[in-house]
């Protein structure tokens, strides 16, 4: 059993709305750009990981991109889908099983908020007719406890954003790619106190794939030297501890309980055998502005309350000590569910490489990150972890 | 008084208790469970009296399966009318999801003193909500 894993290929399909193609054309776009990317055909592929959440099954593909006989598994973890692909891509190498592996990811969904059916989540119907089976509203309360407790103050809610438009108005596959200033963020129209429309991210689309290999094979194809790969140092996907608070919870436990976000992180550090101090770029999950503020924290890049100062002096910036989303993240590239999260580990494979164009992330001492964190969190209260090391 | 969102939801008494579970454990759940996880769960009546642990408001039409006004056929947007919620913490119990009525957005305070009550939903059916305490009350129910 081999440990060492390396991604070889990233493709993107860019995010938004692009009328006329499905989400798994994109995802099949995104899957020929990764092969590109990394010199390789698709006979070459051994096996293969993917999902969508609302734009049909994965292994589909085959039909475009060739009957090779190849195993494609379908992967359906709601908003873990790309992290759950990566994760079984990964052990399918790790295991020595096989020496190339691709994970996709894509999706479609109309626009506006999501809407869940109760019964998919075990709930009574009367949760949803009344009114309160709305995601954006577990996002909304979870931070207005937060800032309360935390002293985290609103415009520090609208510099997240303001961020996350200055990044994604230089990032080719952001949807929003014009800035939008502070105060606009602020006055927008509110969806649930305290988060404005400019706040939240929007369903939308796109598609990411990642090609896998062992040690052995990237060496083979020369991708270990001149910046051509990226190793994936440990990928840590957990579900929610007792007495958590999640999304879609009618009844919360007066117990404080764990965090899935804060268990993937510590499992993902302790596998890579590095801490937060050692991380150079980090894309975490910003459902909306509250959600990357807790989530600093939930990760261990900071201390609860910490985030005022952080955002005040821009130290998550991409000139700052720890870069936070530096595409732009769900907030400028909308969130194509299944896409979502392989968005992020591409996004930092991009910057370990060195191939982030304007958005390159540049270390004090002039050289290129090194390490590279992404986490995404979904529903029913999962979190995903991918640490990549160069 | 409009019919009852849920028949089980909350109880029948002259002052309402909204309908939790008892697990053999003793830890207290919301809502009831349903189906094979109900075995060896007794209903318990939930305090009528909390204190607010969240709060927000809802500002946009939710979609299916939403119901309340605004979703008819011949409704959208304009129809709807904008609600608070929050989670309330009954003492000793669990914290609950609920709607939030008679109170603005800017009175909302966490841990304020709350209290159950059934508001009507939509033409048809009621709900249940907390309001703000607004007398200072002696003892709780």
């Amino acid at each position: 059993m081999s440990e060492n894993v390396y991604i070889i290929g990233a493709g993107i399909h860019p995010f938004g709305r692009t009328e006329g193609r499905s989400g798994r054309e994109q995802g099949v776009f995104a899957v020929r750009e990764a092969m590109k990317d990394a010199g390789l055909e698709w006979t070459d592929i051994e096996c293969a990981y993917g999902g969508s959440a609302a734009a049909g099954s994965a292994d589909i593909m085959v039909n475009e991109l060739g009957l090779t006989s190849l195993p494609f598994t379908n992967v359906a973890n709601g908003c873990a889908t790309g992290g759950s692909a990566l994760v079984s891509a990964q052990m399918a190498i790790a295991s020595g099983m096989y020496d190339l592996a691709l994970a996709v990811g894509f999706d479609k969904h109309p626009r506006g908020a999501f809407n869940a059916k109760p019964s998919d989540y075990g709930l009574p119907e009367w949760y949803g007719q009344t009114g309160m089976m709305l995601t954006t509203q577990f996002f909304a309360l979870k931070i207005q406890r937060y800032m309360q407790l935390h002293g985290i103050s609103r415009e520090t809610l609208g510099r997240v954003a303001e961020k996350a438009f200055r990044n994604g108005a230089i990032t080719p596959h952001a949807w929003r790619r014009s800035e939008i200033d502070l105060e606009t963020i602020m006055n927008a129209p509110m969806i649930n106190d305290p988060l404005t429309k400019y706040m939240f991210c929007a369903p939308a689309e796109g598609g990411v794939a990642l090609i896998l290999a062992s040690k052995e094979k990237a060496k083979e194809l020369g991708a270990l030297s001149n910046n051509g790969s990226v190793k994936i140092a440990k990928v840590a996907v957990k579900t929610r501890p007792p007495d958590s608070f999640e999304v879609f919870q009618a009844g919360v436990s007066i117990k404080e309980g764990g965090k899935p976000t804060v268990l993937a992180s510590q499992a993902a550090f302790e596998g890579a055998g590095i801490g937060p101090e050692d991380i150079d770029v980090a894309q975490l999950q910003d459902t909306e502005s509250g959600a990357e503020i807790m989530h600093m924290a939930e990760n261990g890049f900071c201390k609860d309350g910490e985030q005022e100062e952080w955002l005040a002096n821009g130290w998550s910036e991409r000139g700052g000590k720890l870069p936070i989303n530096t595409d732009g993240g769900c907030i400028a590239c909308g969130e194509p569910v299944g896409a979502s999260g392989l968005r992020q580990v591409y996004e930092n494979v991009e910057q370990l490489r060195g191939r982030a164009g304007e958005r390159q992330v540049v270390k004090s001492d002039g050289d290129l990150p090194k390490t590279g964190y992404s986490h995404v969190y979904g529903a029913p209260g999962l979190s995903a972890v991918a640490i990549l090391e160069r | 008084m409009g019919k009852k969102i849920d028949p089980e939801l909350w109880s029948d008494d002259a002052q309402p208790h909204l309908m939790g579970g008892k697990l053999p454990s003793g830890e207290i759940v919301f809502p009831m469970p349903q189906g094979d996880a109900a075995k060896d769960v007794e209903p318990y009546k939930l305090s009528r009296q909390g204190r607010l642990w969240s709060f927000t408001s809802q500002d946009f039409l939710p979609k299916e399966p939403y119901e309340g006004p605004g979703s008819g056929p011949d409704e959208g947007p304009p129809d709807f009318q904008p609600f608070l919620l929050g989670y309330v913490e009954l003492p000793g119990e669990v914290i609950v999801e609920s709607r939030i009525v008679d109170a603005r957005l800017e009175d909302l305070k966490l841990n304020m003193p709350v209290e159950f009550c059934i508001v009507p939903f939509n033409e048809s059916y009621d709900t249940f909500a907390f309001r703000p305490i607004t007398q200072p009350q002696e003892k709780a129910a």
